[in-house]
């Protein structure tokens, strides 16, 4: 309790320097928030993507109920084909009202008639989907087909890079974070030299010294990372409708509670252990 | 209960702090250690608490062997040892209770019991209307009471006192050395370190005097006094004396350590 009371007293006797510390703590720990949310929310649009259908072929008007069947039965043959979903006319027409509701207009000029029938195909396996693909397009049954892989793999690679270059940023900004953090209980073991040194003549042991130091590594650190999620998650929360808007259709937002509260989690834990050892390696520097 | 067998203590400098001290002080004994600025008087308590650790020689405080102690262990013997030090090294930034109270908090002590302590030292030195006060808002006897309690709270069994009296009117000096003689007739041993003859003469204690470094003079009773015959040695001038200081060097730097 004394320990506690003791390191309380030296943040409050050196405001500017606690000051330091948490700005230097809540800058990491908010771009370790922006990052794992920009992480999360591009692994769920690829794998909405991948759950969607990769290959869409649009039959032809005239096309019987009985062809699009046999042709099932072939895509189905070729042991690739993960999913098959069959819309028909009267399920686009669903589908294009339900997409354009608010615009009666646009409900009043189309009937089913003029909405081709579908076929939606998703494959085992990425590469197949070319194979599918020509299959399709080869058919005199099918008038367009669409084909989505670029948009996974696009999406994919730069997911990839995104997480090589924020892994590293990461790495950086911690660091930083550590050497900051180093100095600043440096110098402020620096400014009570004379009453360590007193401490130490009336019978004070080495970890009597040393403990609130480490605790203020870990008060700074702990403080940092509630501040960073705090300002993350508010943006989030205040641009969650327009980054809805923006991304129509893929469920990402509103981000998961307990994700949230997981990721504060995990960052008070990494704040503790980031905090620990830069006051550590200060004592240690700094307190011989 | 403290024994110093042939001690020197040498700095880096090559000058010589104390040179084969030795002397002996029983359990409950008032010394008064006495000699000008330089004389090796703080050198002394720095040995005893292992604040610096002697050139050559045998250093036992309490059964233990100052030399061979370990690291771990000093702060065990610091909490054994009260020591009002020359320039009183008190805590600025905290009040008198929170000075008087550390030595408690640093053994553990739980709060009431650490609170209820440092209130009654207080009321015995005098100083409990005070306890609110920085040290800063204190006159010189008031800051050398302050010293002695927080010297005085862990009941230690040895009282170092250096130049307690220093910088303070004869009033107030015989009042603190009236204080010391109280702590000491309750079984306190008191070394004190002083260069004020009148409050030597004051008390009929035991001198020790020291003069550059060596043994000039010890009053003790025979059973206390060095085995070597240093004493005789040192009250005539030492051929060596010359050459222990480098030319120019009026005396020594006490603060000149290695710990």
């Amino acid at each position: 309790m004394k320990t506690f009371k003791t390191t309380w007293r030296n943040i409050r006797r050196s405001p500017y320097q606690a000051f330091a510390a948490v700005f230097v703590m809540t800058l990491t720990f908010l771009f370790i928030s922006f990052f794992t949310f920009l992480l999360y929310g591009s692994s769920k649009a690829i794998s909405y993507f991948e759950s969607r259908p990769q290959v869409t072929a649009f039959f032809k008007n005239e096309v019987k109920q009985a062809d699009i069947d046999s042709l099932k039965n072939d895509l189905n043959a070729t042991n690739k084909v993960a999913g098959i979903k069959f819309v028909s006319k009267q399920d686009a027409l669903e589908i294009y009202r339900e997409q354009n509701k608010n615009d009666p207009l646009l409900l009043e000029l189309v009937t089913a008639d003029i909405l081709p029938a579908s076929l939606e195909i998703s494959t085992i396996k990425i590469e197949d989907l070319a194979e599918i693909n020509n299959k399709l397009k080869e058919s005199p049954l099918v008038s367009e087909v669409v084909f989505q892989k670029d948009v996974v793999s696009v999406l994919t690679s730069w997911t990839n890079a995104l997480r090589t270059i924020g892994l590293g940023l990461i790495v950086v900004l911690s660091l930083v974070s550590i050497f900051i953090m180093v100095i600043i209980i440096g110098v402020k073991i620096s400014q009570k030299k004379q009453d360590i040194e007193i401490m130490r003549l009336i019978g004070a042991g080495g970890w009597y010294i040393r403990w609130p130091f480490i605790f203020e590594g870990i008060f700074y650190g702990s403080v940092g990372a509630i501040l960073g999620w705090l300002v993350s998650a508010g943006a989030l929360w205040y641009a969650t409708p327009f980054l809805s808007s923006f991304l129509k259709g893929i469920p990402i937002f509103p981000l998961p509670l307990v994700f949230l509260f997981g990721l504060l989690s995990m960052e008070i834990i990494v704040a503790v252990i980031l905090g620990t050892l830069s006051s550590f390696l200060a004592v240690l520097r700094y307190l011989k | 209960m403290i024994r110093l067998t042939k001690v020197s203590k040498q700095f880096r400098t090559g000058v010589f702090a104390l040179s084969d001290i030795s002397f002996e002080v029983e359990k409950g004994e008032f010394v008064f250690l006495v000699g000008p600025t330089g004389s090796g008087k703080t050198t002394i308590f720095r040995l005893l608490t292992r604040e610096s650790l002697p050139t050559s020689g045998e250093v036992i405080v309490d059964n233990w062997d100052i030399v061979k102690l370990p690291g771990s262990k000093v702060s065990h013997l610091r909490k054994k040892i009260g020591v009002v030090f020359q320039d009183l090294k008190l805590l600025m930034d905290r009040t008198v209770f929170e000075n008087i109270i550390l030595p408690l908090e640093v053994s553990g002590i739980n709060a009431q019991a650490g609170k209820k302590i440092a209130e009654e030292v207080m009321d015995k030195v005098g100083i409990l209307s005070h306890k609110d006060k920085f040290p800063i808002q204190l006159s010189g006897g008031e800051l050398q009471r302050t010293a002695i309690a927080r010297a005085l709270t862990l009941e230690p069994d040895i009282l170092l006192a250096d130049e307690p009296t220093g910088n303070l009117d004869q009033v107030t000096a015989m009042e603190i050395v009236k204080l010391l003689s109280e702590i000491n007739k309750k079984g306190t041993t008191v070394i004190m370190a002083t260069h004020n003859e009148d409050i030597i003469k004051t008390l009929s204690k035991r001198i020790i005097v020291l003069n550059e470094g060596q043994l000039a003079k010890d009053t003790a009773p025979s059973h206390s006094r060095p085995k070597s015959d240093n004493i005789e040695k040192k009250e005539k001038k030492s051929p060596s004396e010359s050459r222990r200081y480098p030319e120019g060097h009026s005396g020594l730097k006490e603060e000149d350590e290695d710990f």
